[in-house]
């Protein structure tokens, strides 16, 4: 997955713009976007608060359908994609959100294995070698059957990133993940979603205000009023 | 099928961890369902008890056809018709026997209290058993003298003394009007919905104890047949060749004629039927509350499950699971209390309440659906579960 002679990009946006809303109470939230992400590239999207940054993340995760334009993801077109095309791209991706959004109920390890039950390649003693793999990665391997509840919050996020790179993802998505972390754990997150990406040569799109975290970026894009600033 | 069982087998059980995580909230819904199966059981124990308990004594003639008068009702309300007609019913072939049965119900004094009390009267030629119970074919010679009566043991009432002094061998006088009957002996038939106690006794005593009875009004006929002979062939013979004043019925027409009394023309079915969907429609209300709160508590977790890539079928199967695993863990305890609910009703009101596996079954059904439904309303709420807004 991580074929560098490949020259396609793994995101390619043409022309795509985004409304909200109907009639007279209908307000565009993006205009005119034109990106390309290389394949291995770490792109970090910064930008005001309303400015469509996440808009235009949860488009190229396929969580929205897009409008117009044309969006595609390693070659795939999701403009005009069906609902059932859109759960099956969404697996090939891999998210983290503000907050770690675990299931309570369910214990670290659990919660990883969710983010393999998806692809049914894996059998049930890989799919546990592999998440206990994952999660000493992350350096919880001595909080493996330990509940959300029962971890603090950096722990927490970094179960988060366990599940959502565990099936090695070709994109990894992520909002603002350490928006809800103190500079240090902060710092640890996204040094360890860039040391994992890079070994397993995936992707990443991260939409984020720490001017903290800047420097793990290989290039940084700007966005304002719902248009990209390339800077 | 394999293939089905294989990815379940790979699934994590989302349904029950979730279940098992809130286990107060879990303990809830398993009374909740419980209470439901308790009183979807109770009212159906009612309610079988009732055409149980109204149809053992017609369960209990020694008949292979039943003559009645057309404007019967039921055991408690037969009207009369001509005995002529089972003199007639003898030049049909096939027919041995054809017996009389009187019965009515009279207000008499209950020896150990002394307060009144209804109670059916049976009457019938002690020469010919009329039943097929040997407690009373056994002392057919008691009641062949007057005023002679047998008691049934299994009455609804204060009986307990007037039971254990027969018991001993004594007899026990009562007072009917202004009459005094000798109860001989005892014989085990059981209350019902219709009457609380019977007396059996001969056609003579019965016609004292009701001076405006005739002899020639009988309440039923009870036709035996000789060996070979089709009760419905017959019974259809026997129809065709009597005037329309007698209802010609065989014993299992009969008793489907007693119990569909009580099931359709009384309001003690209905009442049934309508408390046991009571109970079916609170066990949905209450699945549902707790399978909503549930979802609902879940909601952002369900919109990151579906933002991985998890389809939309997958959450409802959650639900389902849900719902199945409230049925199973409800449906456990509600049946072992209907049990000793069951024992406790039938002791109070003297009726024939027991569990049956058919019931069992139906409840354990009923309880499935019910689940099932209150899943079905709740996976209304997934829909809100939206992926795009997690970021």
């Amino acid at each position: 997955m991580n074929n560098t002679t490949n020259t396609q990009p793994a995101v390619k946006i043409r022309n795509l713009d985004h409304h909200f809303g109907h009639g007279q109470l209908q307000k565009q939230v993006l205009t005119d976007i034109n990106l390309d992400i290389n394949v291995g590239e770490i792109v970090l999207m910064t930008g005001p608060s309303g400015s469509g940054k996440t808009t235009l993340l949860t488009l190229v995760g396929g969580l929205r359908s897009a409008q117009s334009g044309s969006l595609q993801i390693f070659g795939q077109e999701l403009y005009g994609a069906t609902s059932q095309e859109l759960t099956a791209a969404r697996r090939h991706n891999g998210y983290i959100f503000q907050a770690h959004n675990l299931h309570s109920s369910l214990t670290a390890f659990q919660n990883v294995r969710m983010g393999l039950e998806l692809h049914p390649s894996y059998s049930i003693a890989e799919m546990e070698t592999r998440a206990i793999e994952m999660l000493e990665t992350v350096g919880l391997g001595d909080r493996i059957n330990y509940y959300p509840d029962d971890l603090s919050g950096g722990q927490k996020q970094r179960v988060a990133i366990a599940r959502a790179l565990v099936s090695h993802p070709q994109l990894v998505l992520a909002d603002e993940p350490t928006a809800a972390l103190d500079s240090k754990s902060g710092r640890d997150v996204v040094s360890l979603m860039q040391t994992l990406a890079k070994e397993q040569g995936c992707t990443i799109l991260l939409v984020t205000h720490d001017d903290r975290i800047l420097d793990i970026a290989d290039r940084i894009v700007d966005m304002e009023d719902g248009r990209l600033l390339d800077k | 099928m394999i293939k089905f069982l294989g990815q379940l087998k790979r699934r994590t059980p989302l349904g029950w961890l979730q279940l098992n995580h809130d286990r107060g909230r879990l303990l809830v819904a398993i009374s909740g369902i419980a209470f439901a199966d308790l009183l979807m059981f109770v009212q159906l124990g009612f309610q079988n008890s009732l055409y149980d308990s109204n149809t053992r004594i017609d369960r209990a003639m020694l008949a292979d056809i039943v003559l009645a008068s057309p404007k019967a009702l039921n055991f408690q309300n037969l009207s009369t018709f001509s005995r002529r007609r089972l003199f007639q019913a003898m030049d049909t072939p096939g027919i041995q026997t054809a017996g009389a049965l009187y019965v009515n119900t009279i207000t008499w004094r209950n020896p150990q209290t002394r307060f009144s009390a209804p109670v059916q009267v049976v009457g019938f030629d002690p020469d010919r058993p009329a039943f097929n119970l040997p407690e009373v074919n056994q002392q057919l010679n008691k009641i062949k003298l007057p005023d002679v009566v047998l008691f049934d043991r299994g009455a609804r009432g204060k009986y307990t003394e007037v039971i254990a002094q027969l018991d001993r061998g004594q007899t026990v006088t009562a007072e009917v009007d202004r009459r005094t009957l000798t109860i001989a002996g005892l014989f085990r038939l059981g209350a019902s919905f219709g009457a609380d106690s019977s007396l059996m006794t001969s056609d003579q005593t019965f016609l004292r104890l009701f001076p405006r009875r005739d002899a020639a009004s009988v309440s039923l006929g009870l036709i035996r047949l000789k060996p070979g002979y089709d009760p419905q062939q017959v019974a259809a013979a026997l129809q065709a060749s009597l005037p329309e004043d007698v209802q010609v019925r065989t014993a299992q027409e009969f008793i489907q004629f007693e119990e569909n009394y009580w099931k359709v023309a009384s309001p003690v079915g209905f009442i049934f039927s309508l408390g046991t969907a009571m109970a079916f429609v609170v066990g949905v209300v209450i699945v549902y509350q707790v399978l909503s709160t549930d979802v609902n508590s879940h909601l952002k977790e369900y919109a990151t499950f579906k933002a991985m890539g998890y389809s939309n079928t997958y959450l409802l199967g959650v639900v389902f699971e849900e719902a199945i695993i409230l049925a199973l863990l409800g449906f456990i305890p509600g049946t072992i209390l209907s049990f000793g609910v069951y024992a406790l009703a039938a002791k109070a009101t003297a009726l024939p309440i027991y569990m049956t596996v058919a019931r069992t079954i139906m409840v354990f059904v009923l309880t499935l659906v019910m689940c099932a439904l209150s899943g079905a309303i709740a996976t209304r709420k997934l829909q809100s579960a939206d992926p795009a807004d997690m970021f």
